[in-house]
């Protein structure tokens, strides 16, 4: 059993991480979440063999049937995060394609202008066109108090 | 003792967070719950500081649970001093922001975010337990995740994306390197893995040391993980930059200090080849990140380049393994901290004065704004490492530490790179304050010119850089501190006992 779900998790890695390399959004949120679910499960086996559920009810047996129950807690919890955060990162994806038509990750701008700058002219050579507006404030910015 | 005391960094930006969302609509009131949190938490990371400093490690044990089983915050004289340095910088950033017209006026959700983004912060310090350092992170993480895209201008968003999914890749390496450990040790507390780990394989046990260095590597930019950084901290609002520039990062090499001291000391078995990785990273650290600075034009992202190359100062302390050496680690960093938020404040009173922060379209500030001139002349030498700043006093005992364990190589690169970084603090020099004030777009004048920017903008500045200084005045009690505090973290019995020993809570 255990080898079954070592070869789930390796699935889910694999192919999380096939996602992750490309260069749309939604595809890169379908391979963050395999790759979580892929270790939330091997957070869960972690915990060794499974027994009985690890509620003490009066029955008071060999503590070794029980499973252990602190893994279980830890992959509750990152569950919860990662669910915050993948939702979190669709509604990131949701508002590239508000702006852009397009959840495809792009290239730096600065890095595009520096090696833009690096083709083109010398060293002083100056970028006229597209210089983006990195500034947070507007020019000429109103009163401020 | 009074062991509640302990709790405070972790429970107070919390409940600070849920109250300014109660009072959302009302700004000012947001306001004041801020700051209070945030100097309460100076306060008792001032007290702890003194009482670790002269008993020794400190203990709460939450829920009354003994060690490996619940979870613990121990604070020994690092964690103290880091919290301390992080509360006042949070601090002083706060009052920054509130000055600035920007995201923290616009938007309900800048307070509570900045007081979780705090607590994850100072979880992240005074934790034991690996898995709640992995909690006290995603805390931190998620907080800076909305800061950073607050606002959603499409340059934010492109970088957000970045920033978001290579933190998510690292939160994924974290948990799946805890499922690991557990599996093979049945702990997820630091110090009975510190015990623990020694039992295991000295394979599998680098194997460990290596991702534990891989996760937090991703968080500190460490050479070859900090591709994101220079790409996505700039982007976001002023203040937001500054912190991230000045804590985010250092909460992972806090964690890398932590974590390789405490469960991966040298000479159990050897993690002999460990050390000479630590400083082969921290030399191409170094290079990559002030060579990334020259090839920029925007003060932010040179700033930002010179993150990733000061971060390979503090590995190469820690990679030294000594004394001296992890003493060094722990002063650069807090001189970093400062010096490092110091400066990104002044970028984001450039940019408010200037309307752009690119070295092309900036100049001749030296005779507009002499004011914010004088406060990035300090920070700026401070980081290239001249004296009589903290800087100097940094590198200075960082190369004699490397000097003093004859590892030559390190020494001579790092004295190299400080020469790129001031080559790097004079371009900024040359380009935004030199020159001619002629380039600079037309603007309407602004009853506040004289002093450069708005006064609790300058003033927050102004208070950084006089803690700055002030690292310089007392160097000596601060080196000695740091010292004190590398004595703990390379003997890690005491830590062990302090935790899993005394029995009864």
């Amino acid at each position: 059993m255990s080898l079954l779900l070592a070869v789930v998790v390796a699935v889910l890695f694999a192919a999380g991480t096939w996602l992750l390399l490309q260069r749309r959004l939604t595809r890169i949120v379908i391979g963050i979440g395999l790759l979580g679910h892929g270790a939330n499960l091997l957070l869960v086996t972690s915990g060794g063999r499974a027994g009985r559920s690890p509620v003490l009810d009066g029955t008071v047996g060999d503590p070794a049937q029980y499973s252990d129950p602190l893994p279980q807690a830890l992959a509750l919890t990152a569950i919860v995060i990662t669910f915050g955060v993948t939702a979190f990162l669709l509604a990131l994806g949701y508002r590239s394609w508000q702006i852009n038509r397009d959840d495809k990750v792009e290239d730096d701008i600065e890095d595009r202008l520096v090696s833009r700058r690096h083709r083109t002219d010398g060293p002083e050579g100056p970028i006229d066109d597209g210089d983006p507006d990195t500034s947070e404030f507007e020019v000429g910015e109103g009163q401020v108090s | 003792m009074n062991t509640s005391l302990l709790a405070v960094p972790v429970v107070a930006p919390i409940l600070g967070a849920a109250i300014t969302v109660l009072v959302g609509v009302r700004r000012e009131l947001q306001r004041v719950v801020t700051v209070a949190v945030l100097s309460v938490m100076v306060v008792v990371a001032a007290l702890l500081l003194a009482r670790v400093d002269e008993h020794g490690h400190l203990v709460a044990r939450a829920g009354g649970w003994t060690a490996p089983l619940g979870i613990t915050l121990v604070v020994d004289r690092f964690a103290a001093i880091m919290l301390l340095v992080s509360t006042i910088v949070l601090l002083i950033v706060a009052v920054y922001a509130m000055g600035q017209a920007g995201e923290e006026r616009e938007r309900v959700s800048f307070h509570p975010l900045y007081l979780v983004l705090a607590a994850g912060v100072s979880t992240s310090f005074v934790t034991g337990d690996l898995f709640n350092l992995f909690v006290a992170f995603e805390m931190m993480l998620a907080a800076s995740y909305v800061l950073i895209t607050l606002g959603g201008r499409p340059d934010q968003v492109r970088a957000g994306m970045t920033y978001v999914v290579i933190s998510l890749v690292a939160s994924t390496l974290f948990i799946t390197t805890l499922a690991l450990l557990y599996a093979a040790t049945g702990t997820v507390n630091m110090a009975d893995l510190a015990i623990r780990l020694g039992e295991v394989d000295p394979a599998l046990r680098h194997g460990f040391s290596v991702m534990l260095l891989i996760v937090f590597g991703i968080k500190a930019g460490l050479f070859p993980l900090f591709f994101w950084l220079p790409d996505s901290y700039p982007t976001a609002p002023g203040p937001v930059t500054a912190i991230f520039a000045g804590l985010l990062t250092k909460v992972g090499v806090y964690a890398i200090v932590r974590t390789q001291t405490l469960m991966f000391p040298p000479g159990r078995g050897g993690a002999d080849w460990g050390d000479d990785l630590l400083l082969w990273v921290a030399g191409a650290t170094m290079v990559v990140g002030v060579i990334g600075a020259i090839a920029q034009d925007d003060m932010k992202r040179i700033l930002a380049f010179h993150i990733i190359s000061q971060i390979g100062y503090m590995i190469m302390g820690l990679g030294l393994f000594t004394v001296a050496g992890v003493a060094a680690a722990v002063f650069y960093v807090i001189h970093h901290i400062v010096v490092k938020t110091a400066l990104f404040l002044v970028a984001g009173l450039v940019d408010r004065r200037a309307g752009t922060s690119r070295l092309s379209s900036v100049g001749g500030l030296v005779r507009t704004a002499p004011v914010i001139a004088a406060l990035f002349a300090v920070p700026a030498l401070s980081l290239a490492g001249l004296p009589p700043f903290s800087g100097f006093l940094a590198k200075f005992s960082l190369t004699d530490a490397g000097l003093a364990s004859s590892s030559h190589a390190i020494v001579a690169v790092g004295l190299g790179v400080g020469l790129f970084t001031l080559f790097s603090m004079t371009k900024i020099w040359t380009g935004v304050f030199w020159g001619d004030p002629d380039t600079v777009p037309e603007r309407t004048p602004q009853t506040d010119d004289r002093f450069g920017g708005p006064l609790p903008m300058v003033l927050a500045t102004l208070c950084l850089v006089a803690v700055s200084v002030v690292f310089s005045l007392w160097a000596g009690p601060i080196h000695e501190l740091s010292q004190r505090a590398a004595v703990d973290l390379l003997d890690s019995t005491g830590y062990i006992e302090a935790v899993l020993g005394g029995g009864a809570p």
